[in-house]
């Protein structure tokens, strides 16, 4: 109990005193003040210029499983550009009995989805490969967002295309920006959940994000889901296109590289306590609140160590997740002030188990940039201050 | 870029679409609908997919007719390429090497380039001419591409310098790394052994931190970030045992020395606190299981891939009978060079540093700590003569 009543409560304040602010002062609105630090970062030095670069979700700030468009990392090849939806245009050909273009009030007639899923770039805890890199969850595992996006399955604009839907074709998808990235998909993705995506989160796609038209598709790395999606084309082969080929392609310890990795497996991170999120008082009641999630399906289960790994107990699911979308857990501990050593584990529905750094690095080496979907460690010591460590 | 020879382009690429749409009678306007479709969108004219239908594939279709030799390639690279690349491809700042870096893959930081990495040519042209010079995409004409993917080749030592690149040749063009790809192998190498249960309760007997953050990152009240060096990256940290965390250094005597390591560990180890020798052994036998894939030791120990490191230290470099070492291991015996502890150390760190054009694919150990510890491994298993 305080020792002296609080003047927050025994004195007026001006806030129940004064009056506030009308509608309409601000009309799309902003978050308040008091939270202008749960905002994207960049690190300057990880790429040449911001114009072909990445910036981190502050996943370590939010909570819950969605992701608000305003703070979901972004990542340009050629920088984000503006394009009206009067100026926009989507073209279908290749091996399509009638190629066609598209309007925006055109895409808007057809039968329309809703779904939730998580973007994750291929790269995203890719500087961990070389050990404990940069001290913050925003940093090791920010390049993730997660919305609930409406657009229109892919395969009804190849089935109105008239497209040739045998297996062994392929979907090209490229963009309307100066990078013109393109990635090649195969055709039984594309008949599967992919989505030509227009809203997410109930507004909008944000300039950032790809407006008007984005692709979405699920499970799959972040690269794939083209920003201003202008043109789809029907292939008998990949294109091997440079993000498919010279980019996104993971080398292993011998030199040899593997390509089409296309697939985000099971993953998760515990976001608070962090090292931007200490626990801020001492012993007694604490939540430990992270995010897990998988390419493959739904998650299953994610358990928790407190110890580097030697025992573990099973968190609690915030709700059951949804398929290739992030799921919320939590731990709810007593802690006694002992220093921890925090890991997260994932399981997903196909029973695949998320790996630690030494199983991934056995088979792969260190040298393969993307994919790294490795148990993070973070060090919390007996002041509740937290520190990106590496386990034996 | 060139304007003019981008507009004639464009017009022959045209003109083609529109003959071939002559001959398909598919584009007929009275074609049915296919099955489910909603008549939405409206046909696609023959010039608009000329302008936006201009990937090439590996095969070199989609390819336009043109030509580009060296020397041209050269000039424009210099305008248009090397405030970012380099006048030699070589990079600048963070930008991307676009040549050199061969026989790098397979080491730490790979220099990936067009020339070590890029397995198929036809990846430079369509993105040179998509999406290059970057700030200016989509200005370069056939034969401008075909004239600097010419000069990146000859950067990569791959073509002389009287070459000309065209859409004749384009096919014969070799890359270095062209079967250097597999497809995504993680079904059959990863998923069958990574969907066990997995273990709750006793782990592991130890969690030892063997590294701290390299960089604190700051994050001002503007935006951004700061990262600093980790002023306590090697301050030691507590390891953690079932009991919880112990503030006895890493390499410190465990409290009860397993039963492989009190078999593995015979009494030639001379040290002040054998409890603390065999502790350091039993950790050499863990760091030692990155090794086993090629290397043998104790008793009954033959060469594999790597020869057996039964009396390593003391012994003579290359020296191990029947073991078919590489040129600068029987360089290093002909020096009558010796394993001793500081070499071992210095081996193991970074083996191709210490000694380039080694056969040993391991990368190296990081830690202090590893490094110790397999040496004394190593030393319980003799002495050479």
């Amino acid at each position: 109990a305080e020792s002296a009543p609080d003047p927050l409560i025994t004195e007026l304040q001006d806030w129940a005193s004064y009056t506030g602010v009308g509608v309409d002062e601000v009309p799309y609105g902003m978050p308040i003040e008091f939270e202008s630090h749960v905002v994207r970062r960049n690190v300057e030095w990880l790429t040449a210029s911001p114009i072909s670069s990445i910036n981190f979700t502050p996943i370590h700030a939010l909570e819950g499983t969605i992701t608000p468009q305003g703070c979901a990392f972004e990542r340009h090849h050629s920088g984000a550009i503006s394009l009206r939806k009067e100026d926009y245009r989507l073209m279908i050909n290749g091996l399509v009995e009638r190629p066609l273009v598209f309007s925006y009030a055109d895409l808007e007639r057809f039968p329309r989805e809703t779904h939730v899923y998580f973007c994750e770039c291929a790269a995203n805890t890719g500087m961990e490969w070389a050990g404990a890199q940069l001290n913050g969850a925003q940093f090791t595992h920010g390049m993730i967002h997660n919305m609930e996006y409406t657009g229109i399955p892919l395969r009804a604009l190849l089935r109105e295309a008239g497209a040739d839907m045998s297996s062994d074709k392929w979907v090209y998808v490229e963009g309307a920006d100066a990078s013109s990235n393109g990635r090649s998909i195969p055709m039984e993705k594309a008949l599967d959940d992919v989505l030509v995506a227009f809203k997410a989160n109930g507004e909008a796609l944000r300039l950032e994000h790809g407006y008007p038209v984005r692709l979405v598709v699920p499970g799959w790395e972040g690269n794939m889901w083209v920003k201003w999606l202008r043109r789809i084309e029907v292939l008998d082969r990949a294109v091997e296109s440079r993000e498919e080929t010279s980019k996104y392609t993971d080398v292993l310890e011998d030199g040899t590289a593997r390509k089409w990795t296309w697939v985000m497996d099971a993953k998760s991170v515990i976001t608070s306590p962090s090292p931007q999120m200490p626990i801020p008082h001492g012993p007694g009641p604490l939540v430990i609140s992270g995010l897990a999630w998988s390419g493959h399906g739904r998650i299953a289960r994610v358990d928790v160590s407190r110890d580097g790994g030697i025992t573990w107990e099973a968190a609690r699911l915030g709700r059951q997740g949804d398929s290739k979308a992030l799921t919320r857990f939590y731990l709810d501990i007593d802690w006694d002030g002992a220093p921890m050593l925090l890991q997260a584990r994932a399981m997903d529905e196909t029973g695949y188990v998320q790996p630690t750094k030494e199983q991934l690095r056995e088979v792969r080496g260190e040298n393969s940039v993307y994919h790294n979907n490795c148990i993070q460690t973070w060090y919390v010591n007996a002041e509740g201050i937290a520190e990106n460590v590496e386990t034996s | 870029g060139d304007g003019t020879a981008r507009i004639a382009e464009l017009e022959t690429l045209v003109a083609e679409a529109a003959a071939a749409s002559r001959s398909a009678p598919i584009q007929a306007a009275a074609a049915p609908l296919p099955d489910g479709a909603f008549g939405l969108g409206r046909e696609a004219h023959p010039e608009e997919i000329a302008a936006w239908d201009v990937d090439v594939l590996p095969d070199g279709r989609g390819l336009p007719p043109g030509a580009g030799d060296v020397e041209t390639g050269e000039e424009l690279f210099a305008e248009s390429c090397a405030s970012c690349h380099g006048d030699f491809a070589e990079g600048v700042g963070n930008w991307p090497v676009l040549a050199g870096g061969f026989d790098t893959l397979d080491r730490e930081d790979p220099v990936k380039t067009v020339g070590s990495y890029w397995p198929y040519l036809s990846t430079a042209w369509d993105y040179i001419h998509r999406s290059m010079p970057f700030g200016e995409a989509g200005t370069l004409s056939a034969d401008d591409t075909y004239a600097i993917v010419a000069y990146i080749l000859y950067s990569n030592d791959l073509v002389d310098d009287d070459f000309e690149l065209s859409d004749a040749n384009f096919a014969q063009v070799e890359m270095h790394n062209s079967d250097g790809f597999i497809v995504d192998d993680r079904p059959e190498t990863e998923y069958p052994a990574w969907r066990a249960e997995p273990c709750m309760q006793e782990c592991k007997d130890e969690a030892r931190i063997t590294m701290r953050s390299v960089f604190l990152v700051g994050t001002p009240p503007e935006g951004g970030s700061e990262s600093i060096p980790n002023p306590n990256r090697d301050v030691a940290l507590p390891s953690f045992t079932a009991d919880g965390p112990s503030f006895i250094p890493a390499a410190a005597p465990a409290e009860a020395p397993t039963a492989a390591a009190e078999a593995a560990a015979p009494a030639e180890v001379e040290t002040a606190d054998a409890d603390a020798g065999d502790a350091l052994v039993a950790a050499g036998e863990q760091v030692f299981r990155k090794c086993k894939a090629c290397h043998q030791v104790g008793e009954g120990a033959v060469n594999r891939s790597g020869p057996h490191l039964n009396g390593l230290l003391g012994r003579e470099m290359g020296s191990v009978d029947g073991f078919k070492y590489s040129d600068v291991f029987r360089a290093a015996q002909a020096e009558g060079r010796v394993w001793d502890e500081a070499a071992l150390a210095e081996f193991l760190a970074k083996p191709r540093a210490y000694m380039p054009g080694t056969k040993m694919s391991f990368s190296g150990l990081r830690s202090e700590e590893d490094l110790a510890a397999i040496s004394a491994y190593l030393a319980s298993f003799g002495e050479g003569s």
